[in-house]
């Protein structure tokens, strides 16, 4: 007996479509699809495609966007200081998880993958970070970083300075959020290696030890070789994480002092969002889109690279 | 056990409790802080409390407003789960279930929104909630999180129901149970694992979220809790202990479901992110 979902091709046309009806084929999808087509077009890609249109109008959200400025908001932004430095600050943080924050993840994973129930209890305390929500972090920091209160201030009356506000200086506040970035997302990293170094055959580290190979060597040209892919995934978050960086910023610097401290998402909100300005807003949306893309076809190309199917 | 692997292994709990105490050490400060004079909090930061002050615990957790926060967090949190777990799970098993012409296409489509971050279409996002007249209303929050927490769901589901069994449903067919009745009474209960994973992503995020609400909530009395904590922040700014004493009460919950919950969420969060 033939497997029943396709229909027999010898049936008459109309027989087939009676069939596709009333299996309930055609009521599965009619009824089960639509629900996530519709409510991902309407709030996922109309807005996006609206960002892209409004992107060339003057205008404050009310109405019809009516007076269009060509390229203007593109140009604006684009001779804005404080974009370039929210630019600027964005891949600061990328070359903060790609050099310390991946390295030290990396390194504590090499530490704990084994199963023990130390291990366990440190992986715990090492996630916690992680599932915090970032306004949370953003404020607990921000308490750190007191001049009046936190470390900073004990820290500082230890030495006899006068209170020193690390958010407020224009050098080290975004120095302060790095730190905070990194307490908060190495946990994630190092999960995702420690994910990957159980995966690795312990065969193969037998073998290289039975070899002679020092514990050195074999993290060196066993273990990291055989998660590459898991460090190319954590570098792809890290990058994607870095451009969207909002929460933490607000409690901690709300992008100051003298606009200092911006990433491209508090730029967006402060200058197009707050402000009303819908079209110069949607102009940082389509460069925030585009980044992402980019970022996205990159990383497809790197994971798909020699030695790693899809 | 030699003395060389004795030492190595001492050498490497120190350096985990090293980093561990830096993880821990604001953690630990701010419980302590809700405890503390500000005086107090001043001379130091990170010691016991003098003399244990509940006054502050004890007001913000009388305070209605804190729990109309964390209440209205849930049923954003709570609705949004319910709702991706349904509408991604529906779409999943058509993909995964029923050939159909463009059907690779529609899929592809729906997976567009892993592409791009939520905040670049915040703008026009905005203005289409205004528009529809949903502005302040826990829709607001609940219907864009859900959209656009689809995409992921939606591949993690395909990928678990395709590995189902396909016997199972060609029995069930032959005994006349069609293609909906299927998904209701085998898929969904045979897929818990996939659910329960992607259940706790979706709700950590938007139990976490901030943004969102921050653009599509304006009365105190729908915010949600991070809302809620900026607030309160704001009104008590020179009062540190007051402050610390809220990001205690509200981040409790969030450690509390972590600890029970720990395996799900670390594979929410990781393994199912890495699978995208």
């Amino acid at each position: 007996m033939p497997t029943i979902p396709h229909a027999p091709p010898h049936l008459s046309l109309v027989q087939r479509t009676k069939n596709v009806l009333t299996n309930g084929k055609f009521a599965a999808l009619v009824l089960l699809l639509p629900p996530a087509l519709i409510l991902f077009s309407l709030f996922v890609i109309l807005p996006l495609l609206q960002s892209g249109y409004f992107a060339f109008f003057n205008w404050n959200g009310y109405g019809e966007p009516t007076d269009y400025v060509g390229l203007k908001n593109f140009e604006q932004m684009i001779g804005h200081s404080v974009f370039h430095s929210a630019i600027w600050n964005t891949i600061k943080i990328v070359l903060v998880s790609l050099l310390v924050q991946m390295p030290l993840a990396l390194f504590l994973a090499l530490l704990i993958y084994k199963k023990t129930p130390t291990n366990a209890l440190f992986r715990l305390i090492f996630f916690v970070p992680y599932i915090l929500a970032e306004v949370a972090a953003g404020l607990i920091w921000s308490f750190v970083f007191d001049g009046h209160y936190g470390v900073t201030a004990s820290v500082g009356e230890t030495f006899g300075l006068e209170p020193f506000f690390i958010l407020a200086d224009r050098d080290w506040a975004f120095v302060a959020v790095m730190t905070v970035i990194v307490w908060k997302y190495f946990g994630f990293h190092m999960m995702i290696y420690i994910a990957a170094l159980q995966g690795v055959p312990r065969d193969l580290i037998e073998a290289a030890r039975i070899e002679g190979a020092k514990p050195f060597d074999i993290v060196r040209y066993v273990q990291i070789p055989l998660i590459k892919p898991a460090i190319i995934v954590s570098a792809f978050f890290a990058i994607i994480g870095a451009l969207q960086v909002f929460d933490v910023i607000i409690p901690l610097t709300n992008g100051g002092p003298s606009n200092t401290s911006h990433t491209i998402v508090t730029y967006l909100y402060t200058f197009g969002l707050t402000r009303l300005r819908i079209g110069f807003g949607s102009a940082i949306g389509v460069v925030l889109f585009i980044t992402a893309v980019a970022v996205a076809i990159f990383y497809q190309r790197a994971a798909m690279s020699p030695g790693k199917k899809p | 056990m030699t003395s060389k692997t004795f030492l190595r292994n001492l050498l490497r709990v120190t350096i985990l409790c090293v980093i561990a105490s830096f993880v821990i050490a604001p953690l630990l400060a701010t419980a302590l802080g809700g405890f503390k004079t500000n005086a107090e909090i001043r001379t130091s930061a990170f010691g016991l409390p003098e003399s244990w002050n509940f006054e502050f615990y004890n007001a913000i957790a009388s305070d209605p407003a804190f729990w109309r926060y964390l209440g209205n967090s849930l049923l954003i949190s709570v609705l949004a789960v319910i709702l991706t777990l349904l509408v991604g799970a529906a779409a999943a098993y058509v993909f995964a279930q029923i050939r159909f012409f463009g059907s690779r296409m529609l899929f592809s489509y729906l997976l567009l929104g892993l592409m791009f971050p939520f905040a670049t279409a915040i703008l026009p996002l905005f203005i289409q909630v205004r528009d529809i007249g949903l502005l302040d209303s826990y829709w607001s929050v609940i219907l864009p999180q859900t959209a656009f927490g689809l995409s992921l769901a939606i591949l993690l589901f395909r990928t678990f129901f395709e590995q189902l069994p396909r016997e199972l449903f060609e029995a069930a067919y032959v005994d006349g149970c069609g293609y909906i009745r299927f998904f209701w009474r085998f898929t969904l209960p045979l897929s818990t694992p996939i659910l329960a994973t992607v259940g706790v992503f979706v709700f950590v995020q938007s139990w976490n979220n901030f943004l969102l609400p921050l653009v599509m909530l304006n009365s105190r009395e729908a915010f949600t809790w991070p809302l809620g904590m900026m607030q309160f922040r704001g009104e008590f700014v020179t009062e540190w202990n007051r402050t610390l004493a809220f990001v205690t009460l509200t981040i409790m919950p969030a450690i509390v479901f972590f600890l029970a919950a720990q395996k799900y969420i670390v594979a929410g969060l990781t393994g199912g992110a890495v699978k995208g």
